[in-house]
């Protein structure tokens, strides 16, 4: 099965992190992003760029109306994904469970629709 | 058979025979649907009739071919049908031999798949009730207070969550298991106090829920004989349970520890009970919250009276389930125990201590123990207005009585 493991923090707190010398995550997530491509579950992803950069569009009377901003304001925002081949929900768990932003923001762990045809 | 005897042969089979049938056909629903059907058929085919040597091999045998037979005229399947009624033939000719250990393991499956924790935990509960025990979705309603529509729903999303997400059909490994057996004892332990301790309506006691956990319990210890956590659980759910038939009166009214019959305690279920807190605490490791409560369960069950109880080691019991399992319902049993080793002064202190924090808000207990301490205390007017907030906390039918019953003897002492 198909997983898309979304990775929802706080965009300031990580900020900080990242401006902290010593403080950053990209080896850690390097490391990870390589262990899953060696063990054949990495399908695709990204990081994102702030939502201070989103634009969210929607489709209104045929107008196209677009708003400054992310779709929702919340407290942890989305902040980049992988896409994962799993065996079942389990191993996918145990994958976004080794995200280093899963220590400390929350990984959302969704099926991928699947087409019987 | 009588149609009884072939409604309590379902009752008993149902859980196992839908755990191994999950495993053949690989869907819960279809499961389920075929095993109806199989109920269906053995209602006509058995009544008048002696029951079939194995009534479970039988059940999985026709429902396997009614599994087979929806297949091959479901459409949607047309692509891959030939090659899944492939597996499930394949699978039940490797399957006749029956083993238990198969099946031990199936319904090991079944259960940690209900319990899995990507399911909130009621939904735990309600699923396990279904599958396992094979309640009906009306029973587990009443017990969640819900409507029948709603828990259905609930049920279905569950079972497409299952399909949906693919939650694994089997038991986690040996680094998981331990994690996945605590989910499993938190829902035996959920069912049991329920019934242990209906929240609300009528009655009090809901003895089918009660010996529906002591069922899964004793299931699980079989499936899994070296787990001291499953003793300690299950030693506690029978010396509480040892002690219903001195809970209430025959007209419903609850009858409280220091005024229980002893002598209508089950003192066979108390001693099984006491054997297994025993292997539970002498096992290696530090002894697990189910144990200790049982640990204080079994002083209940021994003591000869009320005042004759070994307070001072249950109040030191409850202080080492306040290390290990912190929780405001732990800290009013401690205050309760202390009450009987040090006064009610003492205890009374401690629930104000409790109170203060906010713990329990809109719960009776904590106002049932304060109002029966300052009557103890002869703070009359305190312990009245006491009784009186636990009473409108509950929406139990027999604690109001009992609050109405002490608010009327304190008047009387007036």
């Amino acid at each position: 099965m198909q997983y898309l493991l979304m990775i929802y923090q706080n965009e300031a707190e990580y900020a900080k992190i990242e401006a902290t010398p010593g403080q950053t995550m990209s080896p850690e997530y390097q490391a990870f992003t390589q262990s899953i491509i060696s063990s054949g579950n990495y399908k695709g992803g990204d990081r994102l760029q702030p939502t201070t950069t989103a634009t969210t569009v929607r489709v209104r009377d045929g107008k196209i109306l677009t708003t400054d901003g992310p779709f929702a304001e919340t407290r942890e925002q989305l902040g980049g994904y992988y896409l994962i081949e799993a065996k079942n929900l389990d191993e996918a768990i145990g994958i976004a469970a080794r995200i280093p932003s899963a220590r400390l923001g929350s990984i959302e762990v969704r099926p991928i629709w699947q087409y019987d045809h | 058979m009588t149609p009884e005897a072939i409604d309590k042969v379902f009752r008993n089979e149902a859980g196992r025979a839908l755990a191994t049938l999950i495993r053949l056909v690989g869907d819960f629903d279809l499961a389920e649907d075929v095993l109806q059907d199989a109920f269906a058929a053995a209602l006509l085919k058995w009544r008048g009739l002696e029951a079939p040597a194995n009534p479970r091999a039988w059940l999985v045998n026709v429902a396997r071919n009614k599994a087979i037979d929806r297949i091959r005229r479901n459409s949607s399947f047309r692509d891959k049908q030939q090659e899944i009624v492939h597996a499930i033939e394949r699978d039940a000719a490797s399957d006749d031999t029956d083993a238990p250990a198969d099946l031990d393991d199936d319904m090991l499956r079944l259960i940690c798949t209900c319990c899995h924790p990507a399911f909130a935990p009621e939904v735990q509960v309600a699923l396990t009730l279904r599958t396992v025990c094979g309640l009906t979705t009306a029973e587990i309603a009443r017990a969640f207070l819900a409507t029948e529509d709603a828990m259905a729903q609930r049920l279905v999303r569950a079972k497409q969550k299952i399909r949906l997400a693919g939650i694994p059909y089997e038991v986690p490994g040996r680094e998981a298991l331990d994690e996945r057996l605590r989910g499993v004892l938190t829902v035996i332990y959920l069912v049991f106090t329920e019934g242990y301790l209906a929240t609300s309506g009528p009655e009090l006691i809901r003895q089918d829920f009660a010996r529906e956990a002591i069922r899964l319990g004793r299931l699980l210890l079989a499936l899994m004989p070296e787990a001291r956590d499953i003793k300690g659980l299950l030693a506690l759910m029978l010396l509480h349970d040892a002690r219903r038939p001195g809970r209430t009166t025959a007209s419903g009214d609850i009858v409280l520890l220091e005024e229980q019959d002893r002598s209508t305690w089950n003192r066979e279920q108390i001693a099984e009970g006491l054997a297994l807190v025993e292997q539970a605490l002498s096992a290696k490791g530090r002894p697990q919250p189910y144990t200790v409560q049982a640990a204080i369960a079994a002083l209940h069950a021994q003591a000869p009276s009320y005042e004759q109880t070994d307070w001072r080691q249950i109040a030191g019991l409850y202080e080492v389930l306040l290390r290990i399992a912190p929780s405001p319902v732990i800290e009013l049993n401690h205050a309760a125990a202390v009450a009987m080793v040090d006064g009610a002064a003492r205890a009374l202190a401690l629930v104000d201590s409790l109170a203060a924090r906010g713990g329990l808000k809109q719960y009776d207990l904590l106002p049932a123990v304060r109002a029966d301490l300052l009557r103890r205390l002869d703070r009359r007017e305190e312990a009245r207005a006491a009784y009186r907030m636990a009473s409108e906390a509950t929406q139990l039918a027999p604690l109001k009585r009992l609050y109405a019953r002490r608010l009327a003897e304190l008047d009387a002492q007036a």
